[in-house]
Parts: C-alpha cells; structure tokens; sequence
C-alpha cells in the first residue's frame, strides 16, 4: 500500500516535471509533421487555424513561415509583407527570382498577384519544397518553378547565360545557418549582373549583432545607397536597392496609394511603408566588408 | 651505424614538424568549403568532395611516403616533402578562379564540380603532406621493438595538430584574416620548416662525420 502511495506520488512529481519542460519549450500547439532533412530537422506545427513551419526547433529557433489554414492569402509575418516594398520601386516585374523557399509564402503571393509573371524559386533543400507542397499550399505553376540548387551557383550561371530579372528576394538567411558565400561583395556584384536596369533586390538580412554593421558597408560598397527597412515589431531588416539612385519620396507615396489597393488581401499594409523607407546609415561604417576572402558570418552573429 | 641513421634528425624535431605537418592539412582543409562555394555553393556535398579527396590524397601519400623510407631515408627527402607540399599548394592562392571556372562552365552538377575542383587544387599537395607521416616513423624508429610505440606516438602528435589546425582555422583564423593571408601563412610555415630541417640534418650529419673520424682515428 505504502510503496503504491510513494509510487503515484512519484508518478505525479514526473508528470508535473514533464509538464514544466514542455511549457518552457519554445513550441506550443501540435506537431503534425517532423522530418530530419539533409540540412536541417523541420517541425510542422499547428495551433487552432494557424499552421508554422519551423527549423531546428531543439535549437530554439523561430518560425520560419506560418500560414493561416481558413484564409491562406493572408500574410502572417511582417517580414513576409515588407517583402514586398519592393513593388513601390519595380510595381510591374516580369520576372521574379526568389532564394530561399521557406514555406513558399512569398512566391504563393507574387504568382497570386502577378500570375503572368515568371517566377523562379531557389532552394536548397528538396525536403523543404516537398513540405511547403503538402503543409503550405505551395505549387508550382506554368510560370513559377522551383530548382533544387545553391542560390550562388544559380545566379553565376544565370549571368552567365544573360539572364535578368526585375525583381530580386533573397531570403535564404533565415535559420541556423547562415551561408557565408551569400554575404559577400563578389556575391552581390553577381547579383548586380542579373539585375535587369530598373529591377530591384530586395534581401531580408539581419538587424541585429555585428554581422549587421559588417552586412551594411558591403551593400553599400557595392549598390552605393539603399533602404534600410525596419519594423518595431519584427526582429528583420530588409535591405531594398537598385541599380541606379533611389526614386524620391514623392513617388513612392504615389505608387503605393496606387497599388494598396490590390494587396489589401494579403494583409501588407503598403501605404505605411514609404515613411519607414530610411537611407540614414546608422552602423558602424570602419567595419570591414565581407569578401569572397573574408565572409566569417556565422562568428560575427554570436558578437 | 644504425646509431649514427636515427640521429639524422633528433626525435623533438620530427615530432614538432609532424605536428606541424597536420595543422597545415587541416588548416588548408577547412578552408577548401571556403574557396570552393563562390562556384559550386555551400551544400553538404561540396564537404563531401572535399573530405573524400583529401582521404584519397593522404592515402596515395601514406603509400608512397612509407615506400620512400625505406630506401636511404635522409632529412633532405624528408625536407623536400615539406618544401614541395607549399610550393604545389600555391594554386590554391595564384589560380584558384582560373583553375574553377571552366569547371563550373563544364560540369553542371555541383557534386562533381566539386569533386573535380578539389582533385585539381588539393590532391597534389595533400599527398605531398600524407608522405611526412610514415617518413617520420622511419626516422623516429631505431628498432623494431619501438616501431608500434614511434607510430602511435607520430600518429598521436600529427593528429593533435590537425586537431590544433582545425579548432584554429575555423573558430579564429577566419574571423582575424582572408583566407589567402591563412593559406599564405601555411605554406611560409611549411617552406621554413623544410629549411630548418635541412640545416638540422646538415649539423647532424657533420657531427657524426666527426664522431665517425675521432672513432677512426682513436682506432689507428
């Protein structure tokens, strides 16, 4: 009788362990898919309507991506919306190329907006494409396609083949990892290369650490001037440049009045966006630029 | 005179050159991912060729190093090994975009890209360095009761060094200085090593000729 009492009490004690370690773990809400991919272990989650795709979820990362299953137009994270800020600068591209896949959000939503657009998709990791098909309501279409492939071999060669595009994502630097080749100044004169005259890139880098100041002084060695796009409420900064010098103020405000409108469904609140546009260089502008030869990012993160 | 061949180089000096031997393999093996991801990206596999033909090269180079050893082993040979493993490793730093490209613009497939970029700037100077390891066992060994001890000890101070090299590389060298400044800090390391031991070996083997002839001539 006793060691039964002793038992469920230390049956109770384990339960009320178990139960404090799961609260304090960063997921909450029901794992519906776990696979252990090439690069990475990917976690799908979903709590009530909202489903999330998460990388290395024992590393306490974030989501990635997460989708609203009852109203999947609708954009989720205020990175994903401030991707396209770039429109106000090219509103009308005829092709896209995006790095970096995720949950495939931000190609689902150009091909929405832009369905006779070409979109080609870059990523690295099959297992990710097949999961934002099955959990996230990604396809591929006639005009979007996606390549298994690194984002730098990619573009090298579509330079090489004189390829442009008018709008340029890269969005391969969310997660764990950072791929350092995809940082540095011999990168981003590539980039420049596969810039078609009035395309812009648009990249979702980092805000904060070191590796902001030093990612800050190779974009602007090698575009000059750019807008540095932050939002309070989101931990992302994306950089959005062109070829040439900026467009006005003036003229941003007038194009996005002129397509709020139609990304009103998405939930990307455009009309708030050219005010946050800011060119004031607020790094540290005596840190080395990242090179070919010197590109230690994921060091320079921990700083 | 089997005393007078294992004084060719003191037992500290080879073990200091094969700790040295192993840093710089490793050292230019951690930043072969480096040199290799502006052409064909940083995936896993770009690791693999890497890896695999630095497996390959030591190999080839255990192989003929330890048949080299046995015939005549001297410090010169032993010095050479050093010497040409930086001179062959210069491509790495000269050519390496000349020699990827028109690997690039060849193969598409970014595995053998890679394999065949890493055959061309690695595979010459790994096994120049994989001949250093049994070369030093011969010349740390005086009889065969000690040969198992000479080579676990060798083994055991070359691969502290590759540890040494690999912890260096890629937890500070990469944060301080380009990767051209590293790679020419360890092919300068290994040319002076070469001449350090060639002067080492010449005194040694000026002492012993001068044993050789005090012994002589104390006989007559």
């Amino acid at each position: 009788m006793k060691t039964n009492r002793l038992n469920a009490n230390l049956l109770i004690s384990l339960a009320l362990m178990c139960f404090i370690t799961l609260s304090s773990f960063p997921v909450k809400g029901e794992t519906i898919h776990e696979e252990r991919s090439k690069y990475r272990d990917i976690t799908v989650t979903q709590v009530k309507n909202r489903r999330c795709l998460l990388f290395n979820v024992h590393r306490g990362d974030r989501n990635q991506t997460c989708v609203l299953i009852d109203d999947p137009d609708r954009l989720v994270f205020d990175y994903t919306r401030m991707s396209f800020a770039g429109l106000l600068l090219e509103p009308e591209p005829e092709r896209i190329l995006i790095i970096g896949l995720g949950g495939g959000s931000i190609p689902l939503t150009f091909s929405d907006l832009l369905p006779n657009t070409r979109i080609d998709v870059v990523e690295i990791d099959e297992a990710v494409v097949n999961v934002a098909k099955e959990f996230f309501f990604f396809r591929e279409t006639e005009n979007m396609k996606v390549t298994i492939d690194d984002g730098r071999p990619f573009i090298k060669r579509a330079a090489i083949r004189n390829e442009t595009y008018d709008y340029i994502v890269l969005d391969a630097f969310s997660g764990d990892y950072i791929p350092e080749h995809m940082l540095t100044r011999e990168f981003l004169e590539e980039v420049k290369r596969i810039l078609s005259p009035n395309g812009v890139l648009v990249a979702n880098t980092f805000s904060t650490s070191r590796l902001y100041d030093h990612e800050s002084v190779t974009y602007q060695r090698v575009f000059n001037e750019f807008y540095n796009f932050r939002l309070q409420t989101s931990g992302n900064r994306i950089i959005i440049t062109q070829l040439g010098s900026l467009p006005p103020r003036g003229e941003l405000v007038a194009e996005a009045r002129r397509i709020a409108k139609s990304l009103e469904k998405y939930g990307i609140p455009v009309l708030d966006y050219p005010r946050r546009l800011s060119t004031r260089v607020d790094w540290d502008m005596s840190r080395r630029i990242l090179t070919d030869q010197y590109s230690p990012g994921n060091l320079l993160r921990d700083k | 005179m089997s005393k007078s061949r294992s004084q060719l180089l003191p037992r500290n000096v080879v073990a200091c050159v094969a700790f040295i031997s192993g840093f710089c393999i490793m050292t230019i093996e951690m930043l072969g991912a480096r040199i290799l991801s502006p052409y064909f990206g940083g995936s896993l596999s770009v690791w693999g060729s890497i890896i695999t033909i630095f497996m390959v090269a030591l190999a080839m180079g255990y192989l003929i190093g330890g048949r080299l050893s046995t015939q005549n082993p001297n410090a010169v040979t032993f010095a050479i090994f050093f010497i040409g493993a930086a001179v062959f490793s210069l491509p790495v730093i000269l050519f390496a975009d000349a020699i990827m490209e028109p690997i690039f613009l060849t193969i598409e497939d970014p595995r053998y890209g890679s394999l065949f970029a890493s055959i061309f700037l690695f595979f010459i100077p790994t096994s120049i360095l994989g001949m250093i390891s049994p070369y030093s066992v011969r010349l740390m060994v005086e009889t065969h009761e000690h040969s198992g001890h000479m080579a676990g000890l060798l083994y055991f101070i070359s691969t502290i060094g590759s540890a040494a090299g690999t912890l260096g590389t890629s937890f500070y060298f990469v944060l301080w200085f380009e990767v051209n400044q590293i790679l020419w800090s360890a092919v300068v390391a290994l040319i002076a090593t070469g001449c350090i031991i060639l002067l080492i070996g010449y005194a040694q083997t000026a002492k012993s000729v001068k044993q050789t002839r005090h012994y002589e001539n104390k006989q007559a």
